[in-house]
């Protein structure tokens, strides 16, 4: 077991003109469960890819433990990988796909027979060591797949979107089931998805990507609720934060107020408090952020001084809550995957589209006119330049 | 208004009916015409294997399929031939001299293939692309300074000129199609491979080869068809009798001058030596089409 460090990795394309990843940095401890997250070519796997060593590195270096391996050969670094497609060799029984790695080294056959059963046993697949990978089914092939990493007990796992073939219904159940072998195993691992249910679910701490850039790098729940910028905001929950654009007016012993479109928020001295920076930002614009999950109905919050009004577009009924689209009059700001801001600013004034997550037993329906609040202790402000938090 | 919308069963049933009708009266018209197309085309050898099995001078005596009356006689003329060699012998050449073309051309073009499809080194695709301009050069042109070549080593007379080239990967069309065929395996198989500690040879044995068994089966069909049937590299190289093979021992039986020739013996030979190319075609038919269970890789 080692840890692994990146000190300005970099992957470039062209000479330069492309760069997949740009000057990550991250330090992964001994045991650590870090997961790689972002939308689709972000550069997570290429990441990946040069810390197993099957990509060559532009610029930088990687260290798995106090070895810097930039220039050591993959087999020699010690990790195991699993692809996305498990990359199972068609043509051999389950034993011996798990065995491969352990007949090149050149194992005693009886070590070789026992790591392989042990690995088996904790994978469930007793029964199918002497079927091929074709006659399984694909969460067998994902535990084959492990099953070839964890037998070789490297120092660091590496996974690229394993889960990513299955349906949906055995992959909650086999992202269980990895956590829990790695947390039994304790090997460091590096953990590859574009979904943010694995993110948030798996990890020790959460890096995301976007465009080869390291965004943020934290626990999922800090990440969650402390976003460092917009992007990761947007990116991370399901249904995604409400972001618009509001005017902070001027802040006083009293609080201050913020005005979405027509309508005003009272903000309280408390919740000013934690943001320090927020002062600079009176009478100006921000972007404003609040997730789903903090908005309610008036009528379960009878307390609650600022309300705003709405007519109901839509609900959809999850079983387990209810999801809100409702339009408020705001600008709202949009975030893409793109390296401006510049569509932050072309949001239709007037017309913000908002979700809330609500209980599924609020008895609301579409076309309905409600009042919701926004629970303004759990707002989140974006400077509209940067897109960075501001706190 | 309201109409009946209850389906009337049999007016249903007599639709189904005249469909049937249809499509099978298509299907019969299209097997006559496959047929008579069979059989213009089986004619020929039909009718040699039969004139094979009737004495020699009812060969040209009549268009009748049907011999008038039935002998091996050709079958023991022909084999015996001249007396010494026999046909054995001539059958024993050409199986070793196929043998090893196919050894050969197993062995070399995988392994260029493998070079070409997955391992980098300078200048890959100049050499790619003059292997390929090989496979457009017509053998008639290569034919003289091949034969000076191999004459002035000592080569001729032997099967050295058939055979070692094999070894040597010079059948561009074949390490073709490896490299096409590799090509389309899954890049993952050999990272995973490589991660697992594999060398370049462990990777070319114990995964890449395995997967590449339809396109070694096609190749070893192909090689044996085409060198068990070659004849004009057979008929330059191999100049002694003894060292003769099936297609060039054919000719024998003819005698180009006019004198007297043996077509019943000719026909009882070729009939023989057809049977090989369709023993092996047969056996490994299963194969070529079958190829490796490769789901799997999902």
């Amino acid at each position: 077991m080692a840890s692994v460090s990146l000190e300005g990795l970099t992957k470039s394309y062209g000479n330069g003109v492309l760069k997949a990843v740009n000057d990550l940095n991250l330090e992964i401890e001994d045991g650590e469960f870090v997961v790689l997250v972002g939308p689709s070519g972000c550069g997570k796997s290429t990441a990946l890819r040069m810390i197993a060593g099957l990509e060559e590195i532009s610029d930088g270096g990687v260290w798995i433990g106090d070895q810097f391996v930039n220039d050591v050969h993959p087999k020699d670094r010690d990790v195991a990988m699993v692809f996305q497609n498990y990359a199972l060799y068609p043509h051999m029984t389950v034993f011996d796909n798990i065995a491969f790695a352990l007949q090149i080294a050149g194992m005693p056959r009886d070590e070789i027979r026992r790591r392989v059963e042990d690995a088996a046993r904790t994978l469930e697949l007793t029964d199918y060591l002497k079927r091929r990978p074709g006659q399984l089914s694909g969460g067998q092939r994902q535990r084959v797949a492990m099953g070839r990493a964890i037998v070789r007990q490297p120092a660091v796992f590496l996974m690229d979107e394993p889960l990513s073939n299955l349906d949906a219904k055995l992959r909650v159940q086999m992202r269980a089931e990895i956590s829990k072998l790695q947390r039994r195993l304790g090997v460091t691992t590096i953990y590859v998805t574009h979904d943010q249910v694995e993110a948030m679910t798996m990890g020790d701490r959460v890096a995301l990507l976007r465009d080869g850039n390291l965004q943020q790098v934290a626990p999922p729940s800090v990440m969650y609720d402390e976003p460092a910028n917009m992007f990761v905001a947007a990116f991370l929950g399901s249904p995604s934060m409400n972001l618009l654009w509001g005017e902070l007016g001027e802040v006083s012993a009293s609080g201050t107020t913020l005005k979405l479109g027509g309508q005003t928020l009272l903000l309280t001295t408390e919740k000013i408090a934690g943001l320090r920076r927020l002062g600079a930002y009176a009478n100006r614009a921000v972007v404003v952020g609040i997730r789903p999950e903090d908005i309610y109905p008036a009528a379960d919050r009878p307390g609650a001084t600022s309300k705003i009004r709405s007519n109901i577009d839509l609900v959809e009924a999850l079983g387990s809550d209810k999801v809100l689209h409702f339009s408020i009059d705001a600008r709202q700001a949009l975030v893409k995957s793109s390296d401006s801001l510049d569509e932050l600013n072309h949001g239709e004034a007037g017309k913000a589209h908002c979700v809330a997550r609500l209980n599924a037993r609020t008895p609301l329906r579409m076309g309905d006119d409600v009042d919701l609040v926004f629970d303004t202790d759990r707002l989140h402000f974006f400077d509209g330049e940067t897109g960075e938090a501001i706190r | 208004m309201v109409t009946d919308r209850r389906l009337d069963s049999r007016s249903l049933a007599a639709h189904r009916r005249t469909r049937k009708l249809r499509r099978n009266l298509r299907g019969i018209g299209l097997h006559a015409i496959l047929i008579v197309l069979l059989i213009a085309m089986l004619y020929p050898v039909i009718w040699m294997v039969l004139s094979s099995l009737r004495p020699e001078d009812e060969i040209f005596g009549g268009l009748g399929l049907i011999p008038k009356s039935w002998t091996i006689e050709n079958y023991v003329k022909g084999w015996q031939l001249s007396g010494n060699p026999t046909f054995a012998a001539f059958f024993i050449n050409s199986f070793i001299i196929s043998a090893l073309a196919v050894v050969g051309n197993l062995i070399s073009c995988s392994m260029a293939g493998y070079a070409f499809a997955r391992l980098h080194f300078p200048f890959k695709w100049l050499w790619f692309a003059l292997m390929l301009g090989t496979i457009m050069l017509p053998i008639h042109a290569q034919m003289i300074p091949q034969y000076i070549f191999f004459l002035k080593i000592g080569w001729v007379n032997t099967i050295l000129p058939l055979v070692v080239p094999k070894f040597l990967a010079t059948d561009a069309f074949y390490i073709f199609l490896m490299v096409q065929f590799m090509r389309s395996l899954p890049a993952e198989l050999e990272q995973a491979a490589v991660l697992d500690g594999a060398s370049y040879w462990q990777r070319y044995w114990r995964i890449i080869l395995p997967l590449t068994m339809p396109a070694l089966v096609t190749t070893a069909v192909f090689t044996f068809i085409h060198t068990y049937n070659d004849f004009l590299g057979q008929l330059i190289y191999l100049t002694d009798v003894k060292s003769m093979t099936v297609p060039v021992a054919l000719r024998l039986f003819l005698d180009p001058s006019g004198g007297q020739s043996s077509v019943g013996g000719l026909f009882a030979m070729v009939v023989l030596s057809i049977a090989p190319v369709l023993g092996f075609f047969l056996a490994s038919q299963r194969l070529l089409t079958k190829g490796i269970a490769t789901q799997g890789f999902k």
